[in-house]
């Protein structure tokens, strides 16, 4: 389906991060947000709050990110297409009702502008230290979506990817921007409405008599009902079996978990997405994300005027992982160089795919600015060793 | 003249409870003599008798023995974590204003854990109602201490008695800016449900604490004997005040029990006020939610 | 019941007559119903139930006035009364009639 004209401001802009993230999720058909205000995200809901009166859409500034969340995941399920924006600390509030996001299988959008952290930590400066925090910061066994933006106009493309991502998964999105991200301003091409595809909210077809709200019939993802047609469905942060009624053993939390795992894993090769430049025949290969894929490209630059074989991969999903291709390439290359603003988060991810096939060199930056490119250089040369 | 009935006979689907009950989940879990059950049947008898549509009426729970009623009632029904019940039921009421809303749940969920999203609500006078089951204690996770535990009454983690200042529950509600506030313990069947009646029809705010008996905790760890004692207190010991100033509502242990409804005005709600405000400064340009809620379904 | 004298509007009041439904396993015993039935229509059982309590019994025939009360109280929805014909006046007959409806809703299912 195509968007809606009314969110889809058309045309070249110069936008901060933020601002084109805000911009992304209205053209994605978001028409609720809720909020609390933290450098450096604050911008985002500033921008939908604006423009939200004039395009049917609801935002709100909740008490705190627990409440944030929570408004979320209730607006979700009236069939809005619903998002928060939150920096680190915000961000280890919500988790709990993230994992509810999961456990209901609620699509919705959490941004992340990345800060330097642990605690209050850098507020207004660059972090990439809640990578593993994105995966990992609910409690219990689940898989979800992240994504991470370069640039203001991959703000814009991948806030509408990361909703159309949340409605095809029936799961939460993380989007993990950073504040250089966020804060720089840059040319944004927001294409007309009809070009740019949206994936809507599927209403389930089945009468409310035969629906049973988490039935799957041998598929991964359940039919959605929202809330006010007549469904009268149960939904519960509890184990659940199909009829979302509680059930207390080992066996239903075998079905009911094992699927939330298995709908994003078993899709992995169709979500997962990242731009490779010249890995193959490489002897290292950088991975990044973020802000520092820029940096990083400066720095395989200069190593390859220096004639080292040097390729990369930017993840653009972050989570899942791209397992396989990382997998392949460590039979092949001598290295992977891993810069990232934080003190090694997805370079275990690298390490463990690289299975010690390949060396994996992290170049860690503990935020507040971004790498300097001569000491991801160094670290190529050092790899290509 | 009476008839036992066999429940695995249909009969039991006569029971006038059962249109508004998920009947395969009957038996519910709650103990013997907990009062929880009670305030269920008021709630079910004020939305038959009210006939709201049933299609267009949400539930939301928190976490604890009150949580479970999300569970039970059939409706669009959401248990949700321990707290955050009312800013789930906000996002809902936000994103399809045409619902009514209603929020079931504890005391120590709505106003312990959850104490920053009710004064906010209220203060907001964000349109749901909210029925909150005081019992006095954390039931569910055995008996804890409670934010509304009476002075010197006992939990498990005031084995000598609590010496923390309990909430005065309708003061807060009242003080927050709820525009329907009243009070009755679940003996009060009829005045209970003609409460519960008043507030579906109501806008706003709508905040009703039934005082009810935890028997397998709150009675137990203070010897009061079981939820029937308690009823018979709350028989001897309620005074229905109407007129009361919400201020000299306080409970103290074991003492009388002031109820009543003590709030009943109209106020402009967040979204009456938010359309209003933005109607008033964009003119045409405001486009508001639809009431059927947002758009780009398929 | 009797009346002595008879009231002016005898013809017009009806007294509500009501017939007790126990769904007696469901019962947890707690006796709220027994207890505030205003007609003491109900007693607690010496028999247990499956789950091990007393459910209520009926110890005043043709009494229940179909308030409802029991079933309003009743924490468990373990009971409630319904309607009876209205043209039975006397504690025989409502007992009697009591026991048709009973049956005929039996039969019906
Ligand atoms: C975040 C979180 N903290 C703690 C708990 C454990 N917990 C479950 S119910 C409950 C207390 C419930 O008390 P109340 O709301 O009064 O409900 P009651 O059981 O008394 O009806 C607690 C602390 C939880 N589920 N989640
Ligand atoms: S523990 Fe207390 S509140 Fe919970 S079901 Fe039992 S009696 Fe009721
Ligand atoms: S309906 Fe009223 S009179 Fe009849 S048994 Fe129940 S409480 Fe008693
Ligand atoms: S009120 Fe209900 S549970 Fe209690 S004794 Fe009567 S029938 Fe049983
Ligand atoms: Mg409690």
């Amino acid at each position: 389906m195509k968007a809606d004209p009314t969110g889809v401001l058309t045309g070249a802009h110069y936008l901060d991060g933020d601002f084109a993230c805000g911009e992304g999720a209205m053209a994605a058909g978001c028409r609720f947000t809720a909020g609390y205000p933290i450098t450096p995200s604050t911008e985002v809901v500033e921008r939908i709050s604006r423009r939200f009166p004039m395009i049917g859409g609801t935002f709100i500034q909740m008490e705190d990110e627990l409440a944030s969340m929570a408004a979320i995941v209730g607006a979700s399920w009236t069939g809005i297409k619903a998002l928060t924006v939150t920096s680190g600390p915000g961000f280890s509030l919500m988790m709990e009702n993230i994992g509810l996001a999961v456990m209901m299988e609620t699509p919705c959008v959490v941004v992340n502008v990345q800060r330097g952290g642990p605690s209050t930590g850098l507020p207004t400066m660059v972090g990439q230290a809640d990578m593993m925090q994105a995966r990992w910061g609910s409690h219990g066994d689940y898989e979800l979506i992240a994504l991470s933006p370069q640039s203001p106009q991959e703000a814009f493309d991948l806030t509408i990817a990361a909703f159309n991502l949340a409605e095809e998964y029936r799961v939460p999105v993380m989007f993990m921007m950073d504040e250089c991200v966020g804060h720089m301003t840059e040319k944004v091409v927001i294409p007309p409405a009809d070009e740019i595809e949206i994936v809507p909210r599927r209403l389930t077809a089945i009468p409310p008599k035969e629906y049973l709200p988490y039935r799957v019939e041998g598929k991964l993802i359940p039919e959605f009902a929202r809330a006010g047609d007549g469904y009268r469905f149960h939904t519960t942060g509890l184990t659940h079996d199909e009829r979302g009624y509680p059930v207390m053993s080992a066996e239903c939390q075998e079905v009911c978990v094992r699927r939330l795992v298995e709908k994003i894993k078993r899709n992995t090769d169709r979500i997962v997405r990242f731009d490779e430049e010249n890995a193959d025949g490489a002897d290292v290969v950088v991975v990044t994300y973020g802000i520092t894929a820029r940096v990083a490209r400066m720095a395989i630059d200069l190593a390859r005027k220096m004639n080292i074989k040097v390729g990369s991969i930017r993840l653009i999903v972050v989570w899942p992982f791209p397992e396989k291709r990382i997998r392949e390439l460590a039979g092949k290359v001598k290295a992977f160089v891993v810069p990232e603003i934080n003190y090694g988060q997805m370079v275990l991810e690298v390490e463990r795919c690289a299975a010690g096939q390949a060396a994996t060199i992290h170049v860690p930056h503990g935020g507040g600015g971004v790498h300097d490119p001569n000491a991801i250089c160094e670290a190529i040369l050092e790899a290509a060793k | 003249m009476s008839t036992t009935v066999d429940p695995n006979q249909v009969a039991v689907d006569e029971h006038p409870v059962s249109p508004f009950l998920r009947m395969d989940r009957i038996p519910h879990i709650w103990c013997p003599t907990c009062g929880i059950g009670t305030v269920v049947k008021c709630f079910a008898t004020a939305l038959d008798e009210t006939g709201v549509d049933l299609d267009k009426t949400s539930i939301v729970s928190g976490i604890g023995c009150t949580g479970r009623v999300a569970g039970y009632m059939k409706l669009d029904a959401f248990h949700t974590t321990h707290g955050r019940a009312i800013p789930f039921a906000t996002g809902l009421k936000l994103g399809r204003p045409e619902l009514l809303v209603t929020v079931f749940s504890g005391d120590g969920d709505l106003v312990g854990i959850g104490g920053n999203h009710f004064i906010h609500a209220a203060r907001r006078n964000m349109d749901l109602m909210i029925i909150l089951v005081n019992n006095f204690i954390y039931g569910m996770t055995g008996g804890q201490n409670a934010p509304t535990t009476p002075l010197k009454a006992r939990s498990s983690t005031m084995p000598f008695g609590n010496f923390e200042r309990p909430f005065n529950l309708p003061h807060l509600a009242a003080s927050c800016g709820a525009t329907y506030v009243a009070r009755w313990t679940c003996l009060h069947i009829r005045r209970l449900t003609k409460s519960f009646k008043e507030a579906i029809r109501r806008k706003g705010f709508r905040f009703i604490e039934v005082i009810a008996p935890c028997s397998t905790l709150y009675a137990r760890l203070n010897k009061l004997g079981t939820g029937f004692n308690l009823m018979q207190f709350y028989h001897d010991n309620a005074e229905i005040r109407p007129d009361a100033d919400t201020r000299d509502v306080d409970i103290e242990f074991q003492d009388n029990i002031i109820c009543g409804k003590f709030v009943d005005e109209e106020r402009p709600t967040f979204t009456e006020m938010m359309n209003e405000h933005y109607q008033q400064k964009l003119g045409d340009k405001y486009v508001p939610l639809p009431p059927e809620g947002g758009l780009l379904h398929e | 019941m009797k009346y002595w004298r008879k009231p002016l509007d005898f013809d017009q009041v009806k007294i509500p007559r009501g017939e007790v439904r126990i769904i007696a396993d469901r019962c947890k015993g707690c006796g709220f119903c027994v207890e505030y039935c205003p007609k003491d229509v109900l007693v607690l059982s010496e028999e247990f139930n499956r789950k091990g309590y007393h459910p209520p019994k009926v110890v005043k025939h043709g009494e229940c006035v179909n308030c409802n009360l029991c079933a309003m109280i009743c924490p468990d929805f373990a009971i409630y009364s319904v309607p009876l014909e209205e043209e039975a006046s006397s504690d025989q007959q409502s007992a009697v009639s009591s026991q048709q409806s009973v049956e005929e809703q039996g039969t019906d299912r």
